[in-house]
């Protein structure tokens, strides 16, 4: 505390005497959470605290511009692309070290994303890096290393691919491609994601288990005037209503979890509102898968008919207005979305009509999966009800995430499945993620993530023609390829988009900077870009 | 003394063993698979197998068990699925807090719970007899989440005499404590109030009147004593069911307990952690039962004659 006073009176001294460019202010804030932070380990951390977090204590070859999705090089200085599309070559940035001090080197490289795909380390990342020769036998186990991924010196880390993949880049830029040093690794063992050692913007300080994790800014990172503050606190374990109510008293800088529905309204029509309130669009959509291998739902007429008995704006409304009806896959900030789409309007008449043609006049039964989690159960409601307008009588199971996850993926479970809580918000901003996983043959699988069961193989086609356009310069005509299969994919109705959601974090009113880095389309919070004013 | 301890450990042991048994079978037969969970959305099918394959969940449920008793007998209660940190090293981290709100809150409860006992006995059928036990049953009934929010608004954010949130100095422990008092403080209310009556009726306290015996002497010295038994009793409820975790009250004051750990254990079918958490409070509750019977005998010569 004297400390801090001490530095600060010594601060205004200096600054009195320097030009106002140098004032750089710098400073440590408070963020809280509701949930526990399960790990900083870059292969494993997969929920959206964590997320931002790691992002902030490790380095990759490729990031984005704070605010944007606009991809730039990182931990690599420079790079190629081979004209067929197959060989990735990055020249890494000299003189960077992680925070143990040694040298980041290719081997880091290599090492890291052989962490992430390797089973042992049980973590979510493996999926991503399949393009890469050589990963179904490192996966299977029949090969040490992966074979496409070479260093032939420290300063080159060059990929062969066994097929073009225009997100590759993507891929290297989201965490679990973070760079981590082998020593810290094996060191640490298993604890490692309690003990991180990264070369980001941030190192972690200390942590005390269950109750805040102490981060402090990185003098030596190799982006200029990067970070902003000195360092940050997140405080763990705080119910939202509390963390808002101390946002205005000042305790805290960052509430996490955003502003619960009690208190919304009235934040939102008090004075300060627009200093404390970030309500960022974000890459997600909200749906109601339709199982296409389920009877009645089998029926397009029928899938057709569901996705008009719902009133999306009256839905919009129970989440406090903080969403968009949606009539696509795509949400709108991504490449692809097509605009001109008019998708099922809401018709009531039309419905019931299509359900007469499909020979059920009397409706029928069906089961609606949703997360317990507030306020999916209050969302699955309101969709009997527009269903029930139609004669559809439906019967709600609100469970815990991983029982859901499970009966959407089991096949001929689940005929419907509200997706709030669990899906879907984009890895990495490009249409591409909201295919495979979601609407593919290859997520169509036990346990998998296409709870439409929708395996439309003239699809799939035509999505790894689109993901072979890896030349930035066709960036367009990509888009246009997947505008083509998203809209396409609407005509057979595997799902009811309900809405995009945006996402809301209420922060005190001496942070500084725009929404866009507090609500990042790759980050949620971006630490690195965040500042007091 | 020694033998009563002994048989003790040894059932408690066996207790142990079967919630040990009963809670493995219930989280195995729970449709959510862990591997999944883990391997994430853009997992191959390969590595789910896999990962399940590391976790040893592809083994038979006996052979699963029996790896988890071995390694329970070294004291190793297996690292978690989502955190990857050992369930020991999370649960001793959360421990102190818990046992700290557990105390205070125990402490709270008796307190009010014996002073308005005694005074709703001493005025038994009058009006503060009615008044106190129409209290204490607005407080046992009344939800964790608004009581706590209230004495939060109240007295931390209106008045600012205690810290709104957070764990360290003694200042933290009293909202929780007191929420946690106000709402358990009904039963032991209730329960010193009809031992009360019971003694104050006895021929020994007539006698201890009748001879002249100031009335506080009366109350304190002869009949509280040996209303306290059912209290003792109580309180061994209580630590066991304090120490499962009390996680409305540990959310809303942001107190590091166990509570929250297993909470988001449950959502995330963390099965090391939830099999953790049930066999510490298992123990707790076998453990609280246990220093009750111990207790009761210290306090009550009549029970050590026995």
């Amino acid at each position: 505390m004297m400390k801090n006073w001490l530095k600060r009176t010594a601060l205004a001294g200096c600054i009195a005497l320097l030009p106002l460019p140098a004032l750089a202010a710098g400073g440590t804030i408070t963020v809280t959470y509701k949930d526990d932070i399960a790990t900083l380990d870059p292969a494993i951390g997969y929920d959206w605290q964590n997320w931002s977090m790691i992002k902030s204590l490790f380095s990759r070859l490729m990031d984005y511009t704070p605010g944007t999705d606009t991809l730039v090089p990182s931990l690599a200085e420079s790079f190629t692309v081979a004209p067929d599309g197959l060989t990735y070559t990055f020249v890494l940035r000299k003189g960077v070290k992680f925070s143990n001090g040694r040298d980041v080197v290719a081997g880091d490289v290599k090492y890291s994303i052989e962490r992430a795909v390797n089973p042992k380390t049980q973590g979510p990342g493996a999926g991503f890096f399949g393009a890469i020769a050589g990963f179904d036998d490192f996966s299977a186990g029949k090969a040490e290393t992966i074979t496409g991924i070479e260093t032939p010196d420290d300063g080159t880390v060059i990929f062969k691919l066994s097929r073009p993949d225009a997100t590759f880049l993507h891929v290297l830029a989201i965490n679990f491609s973070s760079v981590v040093p082998k020593e810290a690794v094996e060191a640490a063992g298993a604890d490692f994601g309690k003990k991180p050692v990264g070369s980001g913007a941030f190192v972690l300080k200390d942590w005390v288990i269950g109750q805040k994790l102490t981060f402090e800014k990185n003098p030596n990172f190799y982006v200029k005037d990067t970070p902003k503050i000195d360092g940050f606190t997140v405080e763990i374990g705080q119910e939202p209503l509390v963390a808002v109510l101390r946002l205005q008293k000042g305790e805290v800088d960052i509430a996490g979890d955003g502003i619960p529905p009690a208190k919304f309204l009235e934040i939102k029509n008090g004075p300060d509102a627009k200093d404390i309130i970030i309500d960022g669009e974000q890459l997600q959509t909200g749906y109601v898968t339709l199982n296409t291998q389920v009877k009645p739902l089998d029926d397009l007429k029928v899938r057709q008919a569901l996705n008009m008995a719902i009133n999306k704006e009256k839905i919009t409304r129970i989440v406090n207005g903080r969403a968009t009806p949606a009539n696509q896959v795509l949400p709108p900030l991504m490449p692809g979305y097509n605009a001109a789409y008019k998708g099922y309007a809401y018709d009531v008449k039309k419905a019931k009509a299509l359900l007469a043609e499909a020979g059920h006049k009397d409706g029928f039964s069906t089961v609606l999966y949703a997360s317990s989690t507030d306020p999916n159960p209050r969302i699955a409601q309101a969709i009997q009800q527009d269903l029930a307008a139609i004669g559809v009588k439906v019967e709600i199971k609100a469970l815990a995430n991983p029982n859901v996850i499970a009966a959407g993926g089991t096949k001929g479970e689940a005929p419907m499945v509200w997706s709030g809580g669990m899906a879907w918000i984009a890895d990495f901003p490009d249409p591409s993620n909201f295919y495979g996983p979601i609407l593919g043959c290859a997520g169509a699988i036990q346990g998998g993530w296409n709870w439409s069961w929708y395996c439309n193989e003239a699809m799939d086609k035509r999505a790894v023609a689109a993901d072979s356009i890896s030349d930035p310069a066709k960036k367009d005509e990509r888009a246009a390829a997947w505008k083509g299969i998203f809209t396409d994919i609407m005509a057979d109705a595997p799902w009811i988009p309900v809405f995009n959601e945006r996402r809301v974090v209420a922060k005190s009113k001496r942070m500084g900077g725009a929404g866009n880095i507090y609500v990042d389309p790759t980050r949620v919070i971006n630490y690195d870009a965040i500042f007091i004013k | 003394m020694i033998k009563l301890i002994a048989q003790r450990l040894a059932a408690s042991a066996l207790i142990l063993l079967g919630v040990a048994a009963i809670t493995f079978v219930l989280l195995y037969l729970l449709p959510a698979d862990p591997a999944v969970n883990l391997a994430g959305r853009s997992a191959t099918a390969q590595t789910v197998a896999n990962i399940r394959h590391e976790l040893g969940l592809d083994q038979p449920l006996l052979t699963q068990f029996l790896h988890y008793l071995g390694n329970l007998a070294q004291g190793n209660l297996g690292r978690s699925y989502t955190q990857k940190t050992e369930v020991v090293t999370l649960i001793l981290a959360r421990l102190p807090a818990t046992l700290i709100l557990m105390a205070a809150g125990i402490a709270v409860e008796v307190a009010l719970g014996l002073i308005f006992g005694v005074i709703a006995a001493l005025n038994r059928g009058g009006p503060v007899d009615r008044l106190v036990m129409a209290a204490c049953f607005v407080g046992v009934s009344a939800p964790q989440f608004v009581v706590a929010l209230l004495l939060l608004y109240v007295f931390a954010l209106m008045l600012g005499w205690f810290p709104m949130s957070g764990f360290g100095t003694a200042a933290h422990v009293v909202l929780p404590a007191l929420t946690l008092g106000v709402l358990g403080a009904g039963w032991y209310a209730r329960m010193v109030r009809s031992a009360m009556i019971d003694v104050l009726n006895q021929d020994y306290v007539r006698t201890a009147r009748a001879k002249g015996i100031s009335e506080r002497r009366v109350i304190f010295r002869h009949a509280l004593p040996n209303a306290l038994l059912p209290i003792i009793a109580m309180i061994g409820i209580d630590i066991g069911q304090f120490m499962s975790g009390v996680v409305v009250v540990e959310a809303v004051y942001g107190w590091p307990g166990i509570g929250q750990l297993v909470w988001q254990a449950i959502q995330q079918v963390d099965l090391p952690i939830i099999m953790g958490v049930t066999l510490v409070s298992a123990f707790a509750i076998v453990a609280g039962n246990l220093i009750a019977d111990l207790v009761a005998p210290l306090i009550d010569p009549r029970i050590r004659a026995r």
